[in-house]
């Protein structure tokens, strides 16, 4: 598939683009309101604020309440979209998404931004590697890694009428653009990005790009990588991905998050059962957060291009075994 | 119609959903008993005088809320509910059995009538903000109720709410705090405590006042009030005897969620009877 990629620093942040993005989807559907946790700076929507003070609700610093009133929101007939900070969209409000919106059936769309290294100064109290994991074990749930600003603008408006849990982890800043602006997205449907036949890597979020780089690299060194980007980590392309484990024989997962729960949790879950070849995982470690830079974080972690590249390579001497 | 009669009219329903809680409590074998049968008056008063609801159309789009918090008080709810026709009157009996429609706690998803699933405390009244706002935000005059308990007061999520409708003005939402002192392990007192709820809850902005929660005027008055309120949230505080005023169960150490054996049932709804026949009230044997 045509790829926009080129490892570049993006042409607008999803700062840049989130306002404009609920604005559509407000004009779209006037059931859909914004709420946010006293975060609004953090997505800059406090302009959106302003201009749809009928729409767009500051809760304060009260997460548990603010998933409440959007279950409340969506009993009332609105079609709420709430954000914080992940470890706070998620981790923090854990029963209240579980029972207030899962178990009694409402329909909420939830934001968790700078999830994992992508908190960066905030460090290990606001790094989040556990979200997906989190999110993953809600029943129905929709889980997205956000990879691109592409991917999470159509998302956003396409899943509106969703059923249920729908969880979405973003960076704000930095994320390289990789879909053409035109692309479009399905829940539930990956993308090759590109083709290969030595192993298949299937990354998500920020480690997509990455992926690509490895990608590269890998094509210098003569071994082919198929590059495959989920799209949704829940519900996961089952279909695409058992092809891969099938035609490439080896599956390397590179995620920003516990591999534990994760995107490499449930590839191998999926392929242990159906088609088991070795499936390694790049990730974090079992290990908490910590401040630093995303470079810094990359490398105590263990996330960068290279990192890929020798899972790559252990992962093609299993295949041969 | 006089006070007298409407006394007696709303103290006859509150007796019925009284013996539909133990019936269906007594079927099981147990539940949570103690804090179920103190909501009687209350929702006697409520869906007889005042909830504007269709039992043939429990989904209208028009009606009042009614958010239970204290999910563990579904039995009281179930039983109005099943009074009031919403769904048949034999059904309590399969309260919390395996594959029932009536889970013990309130469950929006299975139970018509129920308009929000809680058991997880310290949720509802978060639930109820945003219905109350989804109310002003399509310019309706819903209201919006929300019943909590006293043991659940102590999960911080209801300050958050708390502060939340104060600071938006949420004319239409109406707290009702089931305030019987008493919670699992012990008094309120005992194991945390709650202090002076209608001060704690007007230092927040809400309006509020102590209601004496076995007398159906002086609630049916307090209601009437939340009906009328404008511009700031409200809280009715039920000063409540845990046990519903149903002596055996009453004087328990511990009623929250106790095993009703048919010794317990049956001295439970001599009781019952009596009152019955004071009340004049028709009972099945």
């Amino acid at each position: 598939m045509k790829l926009r990629y080129t490892g570049s620093k993006p042409e607008a942040d999803i700062t840049q683009l989130f306002s404009p993005t609920m604005e559509e989807l407000f004009e779209l559907d006037e059931k859909v309101v914004y709420l946010d946790a006293d975060l609004m700076g953090s997505l800059k929507t406090q302009e959106l604020w302003k201009k749809h003070p009928d729409r767009v609700f500051n809760c304060g610093i009260q997460e548990a309440n603010m998933v409440g009133v959007a279950a409340g929101l969506f009993l009332a007939g609105y079609k709420p979209y709430i954000h914080s900070f992940s470890p706070f969209a998620t981790r923090r409000v854990f029963d209240q998404v579980f029972l207030s919106v899962g178990y009694a059936k409402k329909s909420v769309h939830l934001i968790g931004s700078d999830a994992g290294i992508m908190a960066t100064d905030n460090g290990g109290t606001h790094m989040c590697f556990e979200d997906l994991a989190l999110m993953r074990s809600i029943p129905g749930a929709c889980v997205v890694d956000v990879s691109d600003a592409a991917m999470f603008m159509y998302l956003l408006k396409s899943t509106k009428d969703r059923e249920g849990v729908t969880y979405f982890r973003t960076p704000r800043r930095n994320a390289p653009d990789i879909y053409e602006k035109d692309e479009t997205f399905e829940v539930g449907k990956g993308k090759v990005l590109t083709e290969g036949e030595d192993l298949t890597i299937i990354a998500s979020g920020v480690m997509t790009a990455t992926a690509l780089a490895a990608q590269r690299l890998l094509a210098e060194e003569g071994i082919s990588a198929r590059v495959v980007d989920p799209i949704t980590v829940k519900p996961l392309d089952e279909a695409l991905v058992l092809r891969c484990a099938e035609e490439t024989g080896v599956i390397v997962t590179a995620e920003n998050h516990n591999v534990i729960g994760g995107l490499g949790g449930a590839v191998a879950e999926l392929v242990s059962e159906n088609c088991p070849v070795p499936v390694l995982r790049v990730g974090i470690r079992d290990q908490y957060g910590q401040v630093g830079t995303e470079a810094f974080l990359r490398e105590q972690y263990g996330l960068n291009p290279e990192d890929i590249v020798k899972k790559a390579h252990l992962a093609l001497e299993k295949k041969k075994k | 119609m006089n006070e007298r009669d409407e006394r007696l009219e709303l103290e006859r329903f509150a007796l019925r959903i009284r013996i539909g809680i133990v019936e269906a409590i007594a079927a099981k074998g147990g539940g949570h008993i103690g804090g179920t049968l103190d909501l009687a008056e209350f929702l006697s008063v409520l869906y007889l005088r005042f909830l504007r609801v269709r039992p043939e159309e429990p989904d209208w789009a028009g009606r009042d809320y009614l958010v239970c918090s204290k999910g563990h008080s579904g039995p009281a709810l179930y039983s109005a509910l099943a009074l009031q026709g919403f769904f048949p009157y034999e059904l309590l009996r399969t309260l919390n059995r395996g594959g029932t429609t009536l889970p013990g706690h309130c469950d929006r998803t299975k139970v018509p009538g129920i308009d929000a699933t809680t058991g997880s405390l310290g949720q509802g009244l978060s639930i109820a903000c945003g219905l109350a706002m989804g109310t002003r935000l399509s310019h309706t005059d819903q209201k919006v109720f929300c019943i909590l308990g006293d043991g659940e007061l102590g999960e911080g999520q209801n300050w958050e709410a708390a502060a939340f409708a104060a600071h938006h003005g949420l004319e239409s939402l109406t707290a009702v705090l089931d305030w019987n002192k008493m919670q699992i392990d012990g008094s309120n007192d005992e194991v945390l405590r709650l202090g002076d709820p209608v001060e704690k809850f007007k230092a927040f902005g809400w309006d509020a006042e102590l209601v004496d929660g076995k007398d159906v005027l002086a609630i049916r008055d307090a209601v009437s009030r939340a009906y009328r309120r404008k511009g700031r949230p409200g809280l009715i505080v039920l000063d409540t005897v845990k046990g519903g005023n149903i002596p055996c169960i009453q004087e328990l150490p511990n009623n929250h969620c106790i095993g009703v054996p048919a010794q317990l049932a049956d001295r439970a709804m001599e009781f019952l009877r009596s009152e019955a026949k004071r009340l004049g009230v028709e009972v099945a044997e």
